[in-house]
């Protein structure tokens, strides 16, 4: 019954997201399509980054890395894959579906393993050798991708296609994409995993000598992080229609943490609120170009002094907190259910 | 035979010798005091038998096994729960959380579980809630439960910590002053939660504290070290009158500690000659 249930409202989801990406890729200009697909990313990156530097308290500053991992990844595979699933299911919606789906969750599982690489030295220390790690590693890739000619070199990869990379990124898939990414990390956040998470960055000594595997969760949460970016990457490569390492400089990973910070670190909700906030402002700051890093760091400075938790804090904005039900939280409800 | 035994156990800190080869055997179901001046070294030797720090000679062996040098999950993992000090409870998570988060005994369900929201992860967070509120129930926190753990008074906070120590399911309980900050009637209180923590719970439990008539009332054997070194060892009785402990005492640097050290060794053996009912 609840997995029926679940499957109805699963395929709901994706009606309405259908149709949603319908009316807006028919119906609205293409300029406002784009930037709401490009707050989509913005949510997935938000999210993803927030379950390590916020919920385990680790600091990333070299997230871009990841997303360019993914970018190039989905890139490279899909242009791979797009003539060999051509040949057996010939033109259309579903090889496309395919293609890109194989290709994103190929770019989240190579960004996963590019987190397992760089998480697990950096992260079985206690102290900010994340921060470090990662700042070193988000340049080092962009690097690598500089000079690597089998993905274009510094003029980027645009596949076989002088047209650029196939365009299969519309808003249905970057939603899904989103709905799947924090219901994910939602589910992952409120169990004893996520508890675990939140008392580690409480107190990691107490958290140890209560028996939690630190190191372990904490990869675990970096590899989880680094998928998500991985995914928005593949998303973000397929709108551009090319991928060049200057995409995933380090303004993009300070982007990144703006969305969290403005949100509040903790928070799933307010890693939304974040993304969409920071999506609509570096449109509207377009013509501002490079000072919009001067903003972003005034902006940083007044919410550390007016309100460091950001706008949400730790909490949830949520219909639970309003209509409570098992899931949401589950510890509590559970404890009410008893006769 | 013993559950806990420590043998020649040392740890330097650069040149400062903090435990000097220390040992002593604590029995199943017992109730062990450790005490001695400030900073003689007792806190530290919890630190090595919990895995915080390694031992720089000498082991510990726990129910048969040495256990010198695990790391502290493993010995959490393998039955030995403590309190600290400077109370470390994860200040932002309700009372119930905290008290979860120790429940590895109880978690059955794995991460995929947790994503599909399956049978199995809705079995654990009841399990969880149970056994947390049964715990709280036990140390008188259970009205607590959705208060934030930051938000409890400074005796509800260690008898929280003790609580969120009993969720390992462990055989072995490591106090370390549970009755600081507490007023005396909460430290009654406490005494009595000790006896039943080990009468029901069959917990072995060793005591680090320097509020003596807790110690003497509640403890039945205790183990006294100052400089890292052992001075005394035998039932409070014995101990209290032991004039290398009274030494140890008096000859502390501030002499309005000593005397308050005194008078509470005095209180308490004036007040309770014999210990155990």
């Amino acid at each position: 019954m609840k997995w029926l249930l679940r499957a109805a409202v699963a395929a709901a989801i994706v009606g309405a997201l259908w149709g949603l990406s319908y009316v807006l890729h028919e119906h609205v200009i293409e300029y406002v399509v784009r930037i709401a697909m490009l707050c989509g990313m913005n949510i997935i990156l938000a999210v993803g980054l927030n379950l390590i530097n916020g919920t385990t308290g680790q600091f990333s500053i070299g997230h871009a890395g990841f997303m360019a991992v993914g970018a190039y990844t989905t890139a490279y595979v899909c242009t791979q894959l797009a003539p060999e699933v051509a040949g057996v299911l010939g033109t259309g919606f579903l090889p496309d579906a395919v293609v890109f789906n194989v290709g994103l969750i190929a770019g989240a599982a190579l960004a996963a393993a590019t987190g397992v690489v760089v998480g697990v030295p950096s992260l079985r220390l206690k102290g900010d050798y994340l921060a470090i790690v990662t700042l070193g590693f988000g340049e080092i890739i962009r690097l690598l991708l500089t000079n690597a000619e089998f993905l274009g070199g510094a003029t980027g990869f645009s596949g076989d296609n002088p047209t650029g990379l196939s365009p299969y990124t519309n808003v249905f898939w970057v939603f899904l994409w989103v709905v799947i990414v924090i219901v994910v990390i939602r589910n992952v956040t409120f169990s004893q995993t996520g508890r675990s998470l939140e008392a580690i960055s409480e107190d990691e000594i107490a958290a140890e000598a209560m028996g939690t595997p630190t190191t372990r969760l904490k990869v675990v949460a970096f590899t989880l992080s680094a998928a998500a970016a991985g995914i928005a990457g593949g998303l973000f490569a397929h709108l551009q229609g090319s991928v060049r390492p200057d995409d995933f400089k380090f303004d993009r990973s300070i982007d990144m943490i703006v969305m969290i910070i403005v949100g509040g670190l903790g928070s799933i909700t307010g890693a939304v609120i974040g993304g969409i906030f920071v999506g609509v402002t570096l449109e509207l700051m377009r013509d501002l170009s490079e000072y919009r890093l001067v903003l972003y760091s005034l902006l940083l400075v007044i919410i550390m002094l007016v309100r460091p938790q950001g706008v949400l804090g730790k909490r949830e904005l949520s219909f639970s907190r309003l209509f409570p039900k098992k899931a949401a939280k589950p510890a509590r409800a559970a404890g009410d259910e008893k006769p | 035979m013993s559950i806990i035994r420590l043998e020649r156990v040392e740890k330097i800190f650069g040149g400062l010798r903090a435990i000097g080869g220390v040992s002593f055997e604590v029995a199943p179901k017992q109730i062990f005091g450790l005490i001695g001046p400030n900073g003689a070294g007792k806190t530290t030797i919890f630190n090595v038998v919990t895995g915080v720090y390694q031992p720089d000679g000498g082991k510990v062996v726990f129910d048969g096994t040495d256990i010198s040098g695990w790391s502290p999950a493993r010995v959490a993992a393998r039955g030995i729960a403590r309190t600290f000090q400077n109370i470390r409870l994860f200040r932002a998570m309700t009372v119930r959380e905290n008290v979860i988060v120790a429940g590895h005994k109880i978690h059955r369900a794995n991460m995929l579980d947790a994503v599909l929201r399956n049978g199995r992860f809705d079995a654990d967070e009841r399990a969880f809630t149970d056994k947390a509120d049964e715990l709280l129930e036990i140390m008188g926190l259970r009205e607590l439960a959705d208060e934030e753990a930051s938000s409890l008074p400074y005796g509800s906070q260690r008898r929280l910590e003790i609580a969120r120590a009993l969720m390992l399911e462990p055989k072995v309980l490591l106090l370390d002053e549970p009755a600081a900050g507490m007023n005396s009637s909460e430290a009654d209180k406490l005494e009595d939660q000790i006896r039943f923590l080990r009468d029901e719970l069959s917990l072995t439990i060793v005591l680090v504290e320097h509020n003596m008539s807790v110690v003497m009332s509640v403890c039945e054997r205790i183990h006294v070290v100052d400089h890292g070194e052992t001075i005394a060892e035998g039932p409070p009785s014995v101990v209290k009158a032991d004039p290398k402990v009274l030494a140890a005492y008096l000859g502390e640097e501030t002499p309005e500690a000593a005397i308050a050290d005194l008078r509470a060794v005095h209180a308490a053996a004036t007040s309770s000659p014999e210990s155990s009912s």
